[in-house]
């Protein structure tokens, strides 16, 4: 199968003439065919005679093209605009909304020459840790269709999986690219806020919202980076950091690398299995020379309310422009999670409760701040688990509000400081159900996270493994 | 008997009218005990001494950041499509509803 080839191998295939952009479109499409109806990861597919053309046209002009995306199929989450092609947020306020522009990253993809096939399911407006909360269907994890895949970017994850596309944008205001990415066996980025524009994306919390890459290996999400990262004349809060060549960085060797183990994160309610496979990769990393040390991050247990009162305070403003009157339909088509959040975020922004909730909240963010800072001058980067639990049945998380919310434990506290993330898978349970883990660097160091992950992968499979349901 | 919770149905109603949302009487039953658990959570935070220590509502370490001031006529929206996702429109305007009366 062509989709199990990494992105390099793809661009060199190609210009041997071994295969073309068609036939890897092809393959796409066949995939989408036999396990969409069971995963349900996308909410539109872009109409295959189109995408064929557009493959054709890419094999016309491929001896001219310069970047390695030149040909390759990809989907976003359904949070970014494309001008003409329908765009929901999952959510049936924008159900028939056809936007009128693009997003940077993606205009910046369709200017590498890579090929859109479609747009994917989520929680709506990023809302969630399941991909329950959509109006479209849950999007239900190919390594066990009775369990969710993840979310909020649970179908980007679900189609790359299933082996329906090469790499995937998501997008990450407290883990969405993060958990999907570890529930179902890929790897996941989370960048800088402010390393890639965040133009043309329908905003869940704008100071929280980073734009990211999803995919097999880690030397793809290097690759994808590399193409979107950058400042932006559109985005004042994208970054003018320059953009380092990723994939040839991350081919360097370890040196002197000390990754810290905080103790907070690997306390009480985690999975034994999934403390036991990040233990077993810590003796692998070991291996490549890699020393750890035991560090303390004391604010963990904070995480949660700095992040469940500045998002949804954040997202009740944002949602506010839903007025069903120049795009959208009317605010009553809100889930009731969606609800839920815009209400917490006005009741924390309410005067009376602003300086207790909202005001307190950013103060002790600027602790998370100088706590990460001070936890990274101890080591290059820190390792974490993605989720507490491996992937959930579905219906588990949205029964309970409070615990929807509580299985983001580990991912939230890295958006409010801004600094990067790299999920990578590193086991599976008993059962069969990935497990995944993350490290987390200090702010623009995607290159070390990358090199890290890379050079990690090098010396284990488990991203290589792919679920049952396409193995038959 | 239901057990008296942080936010009342009363809270819930003047919540949802300030963030233009409408409540079901089904969601109604519901939410001040959703709503309250989690905000019961959330104040934990209260916890904390933050005395001395100042917010942070940005993290990207810019300040003014400023674009020339002029008009990209190749990023600027037609008047039909700037009109082209609205539900009801009049002579090239975005028709709403009246706001005062006469």
């Amino acid at each position: 199968m062509l989709l199990e080839k990494t992105i390099n191998e793809l661009a060199e295939g190609l210009r041997k003439k071994q295969f073309s952009c068609e036939d890897l479109v092809k393959e796409c499409y066949e995939n989408i065919e036999k396990y969409n109806k069971k995963i349900n990861a996308f909410i539109t597919i872009i109409d295959k005679e189109t995408a064929l053309k557009n493959a054709r046209e890419k094999d016309k002009t491929l001896s001219k093209a310069t970047s390695r995306l030149h040909g390759i199929p990809f989907v976003l989450k359904d949070a970014y605009v494309t001008k003409n092609i329908k765009t929901t947020s999952a959510s049936f306020v924008l159900k028939e909304y056809i936007p009128q522009y693009n997003a940077t990253v993606y205009q910046k993809l369709l200017d590498a020459g890579a090929i859109l096939i479609g747009k994917m399911n989520m929680d709506a407006w990023g809302h969630g840790s399941s991909s329950e909360n959509t109006d479209f269907g849950p999007v239900k994890n190919p390594y066990d269709l009775e369990r969710s895949a993840g979310g909020s970017s649970g179908g980007n994850a679900a189609a790359i999986a299933s082996r329906m596309c090469v790499f995937a944008i998501g997008e990450d205001t407290g883990g969405s690219i993060r958990n999907p990415a570890a529930w179902c066996n890929i790897s996941g980025l989370k960048v800088t806020y402010g390393r890639v524009s965040r133009y043309g994306t329908i905003a869940y919390a704008s100071s929280f919202d980073s734009v990211g890459p999803m995919a097999k290996s880690v030397e793809d999400l290097a690759i994808v980076l590399e193409t979107i990262a950058g400042k932006d004349k559109y985005d004042a809060t994208s970054s003018p950091h320059s953009v380092p060549n990723y994939s040839q960085e991350l081919k360097n060797s370890l040196k002197d690398i000390v990754i810290g183990i905080p103790r907070e994160f690997f306390g009480k309610g985690l999975d034994k299995e999934v403390n036991d496979e990040i233990m077993k990769a810590v003796e692998t990393m070991k291996k490549l020379g890699i020393r750890f040390k035991n560090i303390s991050i004391p604010l963990f247990d904070y995480g949660l309310p700095v992040y469940y009162l500045i998002g949804p305070s954040e997202t009740s403003s944002n949602l506010a422009r839903y007025d069903g009157i120049r795009y959208g339909e009317e605010r009553r088509f809100f889930t009731e999670e969606t609800a839920r959040r815009i209400m917490i975020g006005t009741y924390a922004l309410s005067s009376g409760y602003y300086d207790a909730y909202y005001k307190q909240a950013q103060k002790v963010r600027t602790l998370f701040i100088e706590e990460y800072k001070k936890a990274l001058t101890q080591c290059d980067a820190i390792i974490m688990p993605v989720m507490p639990t491996p992937a959930v049945k579905l219906g588990e998380l949205l029964n309970d509000p409070l615990q929807n919310l509580l299985a983001d434990i580990y991912t939230v506290s890295q958006n409010p400081v801004g600094v990067p993330s790299l999920a990578i898978p590193c086991g599976f349970t008993k059962e069969g159900l990935p497990i995944g883990m993350q490290l987390v660097g200090n702010m623009f160091e995607e290159d070390l996270l990358l090199q890290l992950g890379y050079h990690y992968q090098l010396n284990s499979d488990w991203h290589k493994q792919r679920p049952n349901l396409i193995k038959i | 008997m239901a057990k008296k919770t942080l936010l009342s149905k009363e809270e819930i109603l003047h919540l949802a009218k300030l963030a233009g949302l409408t409540i079901s009487d089904s969601q109604l039953e519901k939410l001040p005990n959703d709503l309250s658990s989690v905000i019961e959570y959330m104040s934990k935070i209260k916890t904390l001494d933050t005395t001395g220590v100042k917010e942070t509502s940005q993290v990207t370490n810019l300040k003014n950041v400023f674009r020339e001031d002029i008009i990209e006529k190749d990023r600027m929206l037609t008047q039909e499509e700037t009109l082209s996702n609205a539900k009801s429109t009049y002579n090239g305007y975005f028709k709403v509803k009246a706001i005062f009366d006469e």
